[in-house]
């Protein structure tokens, strides 16, 4: 099916707004914390900024509970923030330090969490897909009623292996959401110029897999749909898909010259479609909060951002014999 | 001209060349490459002959073979080698076989062009040096150039080359040079003698090393990124080495190789790749089976660790000047 409008007064709580933007908010300064780090040079490589999708993640992790799984690519710091794990241990992996998640072994792109069943952080694109049929495998053979969000973008959505995945998830009624991230964009390719079916999530009907599009700048909407998907998964229907509409707003990754879309498109994205200004939005006419509330939130989202930028500054970095450590059990 | 350039040069010079050439891989064509290599490509030749990819490794590969096998000359990017597994299958299973299984019906003149190697910060997933996964399979070339110049000549040399060729390149040398340390300042690509690439169609032809610098205490032999480096450690040691780019690692030249260990009577080998099944082991064995009544010690290998290559210890795990440096010393107490 294709997009639902959401409706236009949603029956949600102030508290359920609040705790969107709150962790929208996070995800966003964190990111731009990131940002500065990387241009004083103490983050250093590759680094893949989530800023513009926050809904995508924030949305669907409201309707995640308890042992459900997530696996996504490299652009991941979004997904471990909203997902629970500890911002000073993400922060510290992308400076490769000790105190990271992986003990600076990983970086930006490789990062895990058993206690959050976080399971990557994923450099090669396309190559967490199959894994996250295997999660569901495992969750389907135990008797959980577990489900696994797997998460690719509009670019991965070209590798062969991802439609290797659909048909034995299918084929085997695993209970994975594929969560599309359709930013429009891999690097500098507009899924235009890769695509001749730019619907992404009716290639899964050539499966039999259900699935819809999803306006991924509205938190709300990425929740409903998530609710959908995973009410779905769990009565041991199978996969299901949602190609997620979303954008991001920074370049690919920290070098980029971002000459294959215009300066006035990413600007109109930002003033009209912005996902932490509609729940702001909704928060302040709805009368759930005031301005001075919110202050109290950025205030709040600011400290635990700074602090986890002086943790990533200040962790040790990894003793030499570090490298040498989890090869082998 | 840095080696970005060089290595556009040769696709330019190709493209005008013939018509067969065609170019193209992931953000090659609009974008000209995420390291620029093929910019400029489809203003000047079209989208029919440079173009964009989406992302899928093993169909770029696997439709370049086809292209190669009814008259075309593919010349395709791997973004980085890092990518390149997923492509694995065709190359090993398709390309390198195709014409000795059809009796030379079809053939698979295609190059593969991908960067190598680390000293980006990359991590595990961008650094890697695959090279040996590649001269382990009859019916592939394999080509690593340590210079705008040689990128040049040996690109043009590989894309004439009828038979399928896997051309890595260094990407710490793409915008170099590199001097062997990674904490101190070079001069441009622009002022090296090396930058100096003749222009039209100069081939430097598969299968012939180099000597960079010539010696008498031992011979070193490296390629890429880690010529520089045995050249390092010998001025930093004051060891007299006789450093042997090697340029093609598939076909070898083993009458360089001989001659200069012949002479020296001893032998380190160096590369970035982890050790185990490095492509080292077989250059130590080839000279053992040829040079072994020559040689006064036994050889050293110096390499990459056998491990993931690592985000945050990335100059602990090059194997810098120090390391080979202490082999030289080593292999002359031998
Ligand atoms: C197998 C493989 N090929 C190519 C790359 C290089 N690469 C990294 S991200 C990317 C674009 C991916 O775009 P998309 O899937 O839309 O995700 P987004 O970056 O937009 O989140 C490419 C080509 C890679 N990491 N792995
Ligand atoms: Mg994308």
């Amino acid at each position: 099916m294709a997009a639902r409008k959401s409706a236009k007064k949603p029956n949600v709580s102030a508290e359920e707004l609040t705790k969107y933007y709150r962790d929208m908010l996070l995800i966003r300064r964190f990111e731009e914390k990131s940002g500065q780090l990387y241009g004083m040079g103490l983050i250093g490589g590759f680094c893949h900024l989530y800023i513009g999708q926050e809904a995508v993640v924030v949305g669907l992790e409201a309707v995640a509970e308890e042992g459900d799984k997530r696996i996504t690519s490299y652009r991941d710091h979004g997904h471990m923030l909203a997902c629970g794990m500890d911002p000073d241990g993400v922060m510290a992996e992308l400076t490769g330090r000790e105190g990271g998640y992986s003990k600076g072994k990983g970086g930006s792109m490789h990062m895990f969490s058993k206690e959050k069943h976080f399971y990557g952080g994923h450099g090669i694109v396309g190559a967490q897909v199959p894994l996250g049929a295997g999660l569901a495998f495992s969750d389907k053979y135990k008797g959980n009623d577990r489900v696994t969000f797997t998460y690719f973008g509009d670019g991965a959505a070209n590798q062969g292996q991802v439609y290797e995945t659909y048909n034995m998830a299918q084929l085997w009624d695993l209970p994975v959401v594929f969560v599309i991230e359709n930013n429009q964009y891999a690097m500098g390719t507009s899924v235009q110029r890769s695509t001749k079916s730019p619907a992404l999530w009716k290639r899964g009907e050539a499966y039999g897999i259900a699935g819809e599009e999803v306006d991924g700048m509205n938190v709300l909407s990425v929740k409903e749909a998530g609710e959908r998907a995973v009410a779905h998964c769990r009565a041991g229907k199978g996969p299901y898909i949602l190609e997620v509409k979303t954008y991001r707003y920074r370049g690919h990754s920290m070098s980029d010259p971002a000459k294959y879309r215009t300066r006035e498109e990413v600007q109109k994205m930002r003033e009209e479609r912005d996902p932490i200004e509609q729940v702001r939005e909704m928060l302040l006419t709805g009368g759930h909060a005031s301005e001075d509330d919110l202050k109290a939130i950025d205030k709040e989202i600011k400290e635990i951002v700074n602090k986890s930028a002086e943790f990533a500054k200040e962790s040790p970095e990894p003793a030499l014999d570090e490298l040498w450590t989890d090869i082998y059990a | 001209m840095t080696m970005i350039e060089a290595i556009r040069e040769a696709h330019d010079v190709a493209m005008a060349a013939d018509d067969r050439v065609v170019v193209f891989g992931e953000d090659v064509g609009f974008f000209g490459g995420v390291f620029r290599c093929t910019a400029g490509l489809q203003a000047k030749y079209g989208k029919s002959r440079c173009f964009d990819t989406p992302i899928n490794e093993s169909g770029i590969v696997g439709t370049a073979i086809g292209m190669a096998a009814y008259g075309l000359k593919p010349v395709i990017e791997i973004q980085f080698a890092d990518y390149v597994y997923p492509a694995y299958d065709q190359i090993v299973s398709e390309a390198a076989r195709l014409r000795h299984r059809s009796n030379a019906d079809f053939t698979c003149p295609i190059v593969i062009r991908m960067p190598t190697g680390g000293g980006i910060f990359g991590g595990q997933t961008h650094s890697q040096s695959p090279e040996a996964l590649f001269t382990h399979v009859s019916g592939l070339k394999v080509v690593v150039p340590s210079n705008p110049r040689d990128a040049k000549g040996l690109l043009l040399a590989s894309i004439e080359d009828p038979d399928p060729v896997i051309f890595l390149e260094p990407k710490r040398l793409y915008n170099g040079p590199f001097d062997g340390y990674h904490d101190r300042p070079v001069t441009s690509w622009k002022k090296h003698p090396k930058g100096e690439v003749p222009e039209g169609n100069e081939i430097v032809p598969l299968g012939k090393a180099s000597i960079t610098r010539e010696g008498s205490d031992v011979t070193v032999l490296a390629y890429g990124t880690m010529v520089y480096v045995a050249e390092a450690a010998a001025e930093a040691t004051g060891v007299d080495a006789e450093v042997i780019d090697l340029r093609t690692l598939l076909p070898l030249d083993l009458d360089t190789i001989t001659a200069s260990v012949e002479k020296t009577g001893r032998c380190v080998i160096v590369h970035e790749a982890t050790r185990t099944s490095g492509f080292g082991a077989e250059l130590m064995c080839l000279v053992q089976e040829s040079c072994f009544y020559h040689l006064e010690a036994p050889m050293i290998r110096v390499t990459g660790w056998d491990t993931p290559y690592p985000h945050a210890q990335e100059w602990e795990y090059f194997p810098g000047p120090a390391r080979v440096g202490e082999a030289l010393k080593k292999v002359m107490e031998g």
